[in-house]
């Protein structure tokens, strides 16, 4: 039993939880996920480790609500307990000096990709972030990325805050500029990941996606998450989740995502606005 | 002398077309008298074959008699002596290839029925409430720690085993249960989970303690938990990586591993879905691709499920299928299909990524290949289309490389198998033993509770000081 140490609404159907688990807290590495299930009859879902705390002995996770079990996580309070939480799992991201790197995060995506560009700021990588919300509504987490960015780019859908648009506009233009980007990482919806590897595509720089297909062990036993990364089969939770963006397989894992969409698995229904499926 | 009664009493069943849509224990079990009768026909030979036959060497002959003397308390003890996992075993092991095979009986009509046996004892002492209460008294403290990895067939039998012989046993176990297969791959209606919890509680009562959720190679490496005061690691973690048939489609939705099928339904229990959250589809024609016991359990689980229709498609004939032969007649009575000398070539999709269509070969079978069965050739000219809405893949499984690849010095083959002494578990590596089907590729429970049990005494003998290393 895992207690929840914190709790903390970052956005309209964003949460944020600290767990206590500090033989994770000892192990997690940038890029990492754990798999949690809430209760006795609950499902095992992943969810990416968006920080971690040796001394408290916790790990951060952030998600948005969209199903059964993010729904029972985001009635959890403090003192409550989760049933299972296993980790780190999946293979931390790749670390180097590599120049200039664009990290562009949506969602959930906006905390998660916090230690990934904390570690790469570390190893003396310029930052450069790239976020985006619906709306200042929806907006969170601008001051810790900022902290740890060179240069921070704060979208929103709806113009309300910071510049109108989506992401890939600005990605665009620094990919145009007069400065050198060698490395572009998204971490947020399938779709952001796609478009935004789609549009990095031109210009040849290496873009790294954190795939988020369906899991159940996370441990590589059980193939539910593959996905296909230049035509070859991969397991997402042992090969990845760390994948290059151009060589994914995007409809398939699209499709793949759906398999329990809809009647009569679905309590609700999760609907990406961004592109039209079917 | 009494005459020898050559007919073995038969174990009750629940009616095929009833329990080919319910989640229950197919066989029933002996009532007390079935079991008296059953007994009574073992002749108690002197030189008992059967004792030989079973790989964690159960005095069989003697824990019959005590059934037959109405000595229940004094057959689980004798039971347990060697078996920790009887419930367990009585249900599942191969015994007309074990113990059963050497009865001899055998060789004029029908052999004891040892595992009916087997099971009625570990039932009838759970029955009593008993079975969380250790028979057998601990030894003299040795002072040191074992770390076993996996808290499967293998995992469990050598912990017990290194526990009774007075050492400290902590089991990692990766899932969120302990059991391993027990629990997520062989079905409710052939090994009730609640049996082997019961099981897994009895191992714990002898003072193993298990810490699940915890996954070795990630939460700490083999090399850490020797630096961290485990004085031996066991690696008991199965093969555990499904194997894919690699031919095209075979990622549409609808396409299961079994692993995965298997998962979904016995431990994350979607049968009961919506009360439990994990989901399966139910199709309405499902193809499961396999001959093997795996691929049986698939079968009748996906008809338990709902499905209408449900095939079997295996690319040899019936005689090569690896399958228990009691599982395949349970399949068939249950109104399985069988499409023998098949095989699959490609899925297609219905357009929304589903699986709607399997593409097969008839096959024909040629001259014996590695494993001595037939090997399949495909015929010309002889594709077809088959409807399916979901498929599963039951082919095998290879070992799971996490602890292989996270562990500096252990020696493994090209297969991914952990290299290990027959004899003794020892790998390649200084206080490292395995066991179970990360060293032999997938086998049967009970071959890995032998391989534990052969471990635990190599590292006794180690952490004793009276073994080499």
């Amino acid at each position: 039993m895992y207690k929840i140490l914190f709790r903390e609404g970052l956005a309209p159907s964003i949460h944020l939880l600290r767990v206590e688990a500090p033989a994770i807290a000892r192990k997690a590495q940038p890029g990492q996920f754990v798999v949690v299930r809430v209760d006795e009859k609950g499902e095992r879902i992943p969810l990416t480790i968006a920080d971690w705390d040796t001394e408290e002995g916790s790990i951060t996770v952030v998600f948005t609500e969209v199903g059964r079990t993010t729904h029972k996580l985001a009635d959890l309070g403090v003192g409550d307990f989760i049933t299972n939480f296993v980790g780190p799992l999946g293979l931390p991201a790749h670390i180097e000096k590599f120049g200039t790197v664009v990290c562009v995060a949506t969602g959930y995506g906006i905390a998660t990709i916090v230690p990934i560009v904390r570690a790469l700021r570390e190893e003396g990588n310029r930052l450069v972030s790239i976020i985006w919300a619906g709306s200042k509504a929806f907006l969170f987490g601008e001051d810790r990325l900022q902290s740890f960015s060179d240069r921070l780019i704060v979208t929103t859908g709806d113009g309300s805050y910071g510049r109108g648009g989506f992401v890939l506009e600005p990605l665009e233009e620094l990919l145009r500029g007069g400065e050198k980007v060698d490395r572009v990482i998204v971490m947020g919806s399938t779709c952001t990941m796609r478009l935004c590897a789609a549009t990095t595509k031109p210009f040849g720089v290496k873009t790294i996606v954190s795939l988020n297909p369906i899991m159940v062990d996370g441990t590589g036993m059980c193939g539910v998450c593959r996905v296909s990364i230049g035509g070859v089969t991969k397991f997402a939770c042992v090969d990845g989740p760390e994948f290059d963006g151009h060589e994914v397989d995007w409809p398939l894992l699209m499709a793949r995502r759906c398999t329990y969409c809809g009647e009569p698995y679905s309590v609700l229904q999760y609907q990406c606005r961004h592109c039209a499926q079917w | 002398m009494p005459k020898l009664d050559l007919n073995r009493v038969p174990m009750p069943k629940q009616e095929p077309k009833v329990r080919a849509r319910n989640f229950s224990e197919v066989a029933l079990g002996y009532t007390a008298e079935q079991a008296l009768q059953e007994a009574s026909r073992c002749i108690q030979c002197k030189n008992a074959g059967c004792t030989e036959g079973c790989p964690v060497g159960v005095d069989i002959p003697e824990f019959i008699a005590a059934v037959r003397e109405g000595n229940m308390p004094e057959a689980v003890r004798i039971l347990k002596r060697k078996n920790s996992l009887p419930g367990i075993c009585g249900r599942v092991c191969p015994q007309e290839t074990q113990c059963e095979q050497f009865c001899n009986l055998a060789k004029k009509g029908a052999p004891i029925a040892i595992g009916r046996l087997e099971r009625y004892v570990a039932d009838w002492e759970r029955s009593q409430g008993l079975s969380n209460k250790p028979s057998n008294p601990g030894t003299e403290p040795s002072g040191k720690r074992v770390a076993v990895v996996g808290a499967g067939p293998a995992g469990l039998t050598a912990a017990a085993d290194l526990v009774k012989l007075g050492h400290e046993v902590t089991i990692f176990e990766a899932l969120h249960v302990a059991g391993g297969v027990l629990m997520y791959g062989i079905p409710e209606f052939r090994l009730p989970k609640e049996i082997v919890q019961a099981e897994v509680e009895y191992v714990k009562s002898l003072g193993v303690k298990i810490r699940l959720d915890s996954v070795v190679g990630k939460i700490a490496t083999v090399d850490e938990l020797l630096g961290e005061g485990y004085d031996a690691v066991f690696l008991g973690t199965g093969a555990g990586l499904p194997m894919f048939l690699d031919v095209p489609g075979e990622n549409l939705n609808g396409i299961y591993s079994a692993n995965e099928f298997l998962t979904r339904v016995n431990l994350m229990k979607a049968y009961l879905f919506p009360e439990y959250d994990t989901p399966i589809q139910v199709g309405k024609r499902v193809a499961v691709i396999g001959g093997g016991n795996v691929a049986m359990d698939s079968a009748r689980c996906a008809l338990r499920l709902g499905a209408k229709k449900v095939y079997i498609v295996y690319r040899r004939s019936r005689v090569e299928m690896p399958a228990r032969a009691e599982e395949v007649e349970n399949a068939e009575e249950e109104g399985i299909i069988f499409k023998l000398l098949t095989n699959p070539v490609a899925f297609f999709g219905d357009g929304r990524g589903c699986v709607a269509a399997m593409g097969c070969v008839q096959m024909e079978l040629g001259e014996p290949d590695a494993s001595g069965r037939r090997r399949p050739i495909p015929k010309p000219d002889s594709e077809f289309i088959m409807e399916v809405d979901v498929v599963v893949v039951a082919l095998g499984t290879t070992p799971n490389p996490l602890v292989a690849t996270t562990t500096k010095g252990l020696e493994t083959t090209r297969r991914g198998t952990v290299v290990a002494d027959e004899e003794t578990g020892k790998t390649s590596k200084d206080r490292v033993w395995a066991g179970g089907d990360i060293v032999t590729g997938a086998a049967t429970v009970i071959s890995a509770m032998g391989a534990g049990k052969r471990a635990a005494a190599s590292m006794d003998a180690y952490l004793r000081g009276t073994g080499t290393i």
